[in-house]
């Protein structure tokens, strides 16, 4: 697919928890076909400290809108800054970027396990599993139940597994703890978080033999292949998670096996 | 129109802006955004012998106004390059340029006279300036003697245009520029990044793996103007500015202060369209200012 920049409209800014926004944006070009796991590459205006544009995971995009949303959460002045932008203001992004998951097929089992902003890609993916005919069950992990980002809309595609740090909602401790997720047969898991989780699940996985596909966070400067700032280990050596990611399979990555 | 055309050495430029090693991989990169064939030319990444992974993640922090970079000339050396890179960079109406690096002179000689032989590369970019790279690199640019004897030698096996990238990490940039003019080269380059380093206080840990890396965008520019102004009065040869370039305005600076042509490094990172962009600038400038050609403009600053 081509990529393109392009000036999109700003129709809703909704904040879902402190520190955690939804943007939703419209495309008068028409969206171009996006697909699960693709991002954008955000331009920040008017904050002196952002010189770089902010890699954002597609949270969710309706094509007959010509609307997608975009998870943020506020990790510094730019994200910040983003954070403020009104409905009408315009939102340029390059996009789309990145490979995208592999779909399942028919009568598999998945679980798309995440935590905090890594659930940003999920329900994009949870929607477009949904359409390709198999259910998707959810777990996530927080660290404590005020952390709980919009539960609803995923529960609204299948069910979800919660896990909280101190257990004030859902199972005590981390992802990886969720019975479900630990006890019931899985054929693929989607995972998208923090290193130190993604790690965990792709251990789990790797030890059952299931197909797990994980979406990387990576330090970012072009995103587009260009600058090879945000390589990965793998076994074909550095890879640019922009463009050869920011999906991989764990049996490709180097920290998977060493970690 | 105004003429946009400018020469180095004998080649022809269709207009003075020609993309950075580094930062435009080898073109193809950015076909979804620009046309190549618009631009003067693009210098493609830093080609080696061998095949180099660079260096380990983090390889990128944010600055003010800038960013720095370790990435250590991540490529697949020439071998591959020649067979699965080389014939699709023979088909773009641009003049293709090869940056070049090595550990040793002698890496340096027998990657230029394999490059020497393929007909579609208009010219070299040798780097004696990468300071991401713990042999070869920035060593030989800043230190004369080495400096002299690599290039030199380079000179000996490359018959084509041969261009110097300096680096701004000297106390007398115009020394190193004045040794690439006595060698023979065609043509220098200023600058490559400024070292530099960024540190997060939450770890306590520097922010890159290779804890100092190169500083690039507009943080930089004054510095690589005043040094592209300086080289420009020292050198008959001309003069290739970069450093921080981020619009048409930007590159008229360095054009104005002396430099034949520019490069647009860092700015594509943000906006892929920008050396394009800045073509257009550039010769909007040049109608509004009834110039008839850039060159009007070169070094006028000295002039007037």
């Amino acid at each position: 697919m081509k990529k393109r920049i392009e000036d999109l409209t700003v129709i809703e800014n909704r904040k879902l928890k402190e520190g955690f926004f939804v943007i939703k944006v419209y495309s008068s070009e028409g969206l171009p076909e996006i697909k699960p796991g693709q991002f954008v590459q955000a331009l920040v205006l008017e904050s002196p400290s952002t010189f770089l544009r902010r890699p954002l995971s597609v949270h969710d995009l309706d094509p007959e809108e010509n609307t997608l949303s975009l998870l943020v959460q506020i990790a510094g002045p730019g994200t910040e800054k983003l954070s403020r932008i009104t409905p009408g203001e315009k939102l340029n992004l390059i996009y789309p970027l990145g490979n995208s998951f592999t779909l399942p097929v028919r009568g598999e089992r998945v679980l798309l396990a995440g935590g905090g902003c890594g659930m940003a890609p999920l329900l994009y993916l949870g929607r477009k599993i949904t359409e390709s005919g198999v259910q998707p069950h959810f777990a996530f992990g927080f660290r404590n139940r005020s952390r709980i980002l919009n539960h609803d809309e995923f529960s609204a595609l299948g069910p979800v597994y919660l896990a909280t740090e101190d257990g004030s909602q859902g199972y005590r401790g981390f992802v990886t703890d969720i019975p479900e997720f630990r006890n019931q047969q899985w054929d693929r898991v989607y995972c998208c978080g923090p290193e130190q989780m993604m790690k965990a699940v792709a251990a789990i996985c790797r030890q059952r033999e299931i197909f797990c596909e994980v979406s990387l966070e990576n330090l970012m400067a072009c995103g587009l292949g260009i600058c090879l700032c945000c390589v990965v280990p793998t076994t074909s050596g550095n890879l640019c998670s922009c463009t050869e990611g920011p999906v991989f399979n764990i049996n490709h990555l180097k920290w998977q096996t060493s970690g | 129109m105004a003429d946009l055309r400018i020469k180095i050495g004998p080649l022809e430029f269709r207009n003075p802006v020609i993309l950075a090693s580094g930062t435009c991989g080898y073109g193809s990169e950015l076909e979804d955004f620009i046309n190549l064939s618009e631009l003067g030319g693009i210098i493609v990444k830093g080609t080696t012998m061998e095949h180099r992974e660079g260096n380990p993640y983090p390889r990128m922090a944010e600055t003010a106004s800038g960013m720095l970079n370790a990435v250590g000339l991540q490529n697949k050396g020439i071998d591959y390059f020649e067979k699965n890179i080389y014939p699709h960079l023979a088909e773009y109406n641009t003049h293709v340029i090869v940056n070049v690096n090595g550990n040793t002179v002698e890496d340096y000689v027998n990657l230029s006279a394999r490059i020497n032989r393929l007909g579609a590369i208009a010219a070299i970019e040798l780097n004696i300036s990468c300071p991401n790279v713990k042999k070869g690199g920035m060593i030989f640019g800043t230190n004369p003697a080495s400096a002299r004897e690599v290039i030199s030698a380079v000179r000996r096996v490359y018959d084509k245009t041969l261009i110097v990238k300096l680096s701004p990490n000297v106390t007398d940039i115009t020394e190193f520029a004045r040794i690439s003019e006595e060698e023979g080269a065609e043509a220098v380059s200023l600058v490559n990044t400024l070292l530099g380093m960024a540190v997060d206080v939450r770890t306590m840990r520097p922010k890159l793996s290779t804890i100092t890396g190169g500083l690039s965008g507009p943080a930089i520019k004054p510095v690589a103007l005043r040094m592209v102004w300086q080289v420009a009065r020292a050198v008959k040869i001309p003069v290739i500015g970069l450093g921080g370039i981020m619009n048409a305005e930007d590159a008229l600076e360095f054009i104005i202060a002396g430099a034949t042509a520019v490069q647009v490094g860092t700015a594509s990172f943000i906006n892929p369209r920008a050396g394009v962009e800045i073509v257009k600038g550039i010769e909007k400038y040049l109608g509004e200012k009834e110039l008839d050609s850039v060159c009007r403009i070169t070094g006028i600053i000295n002039r007037i």
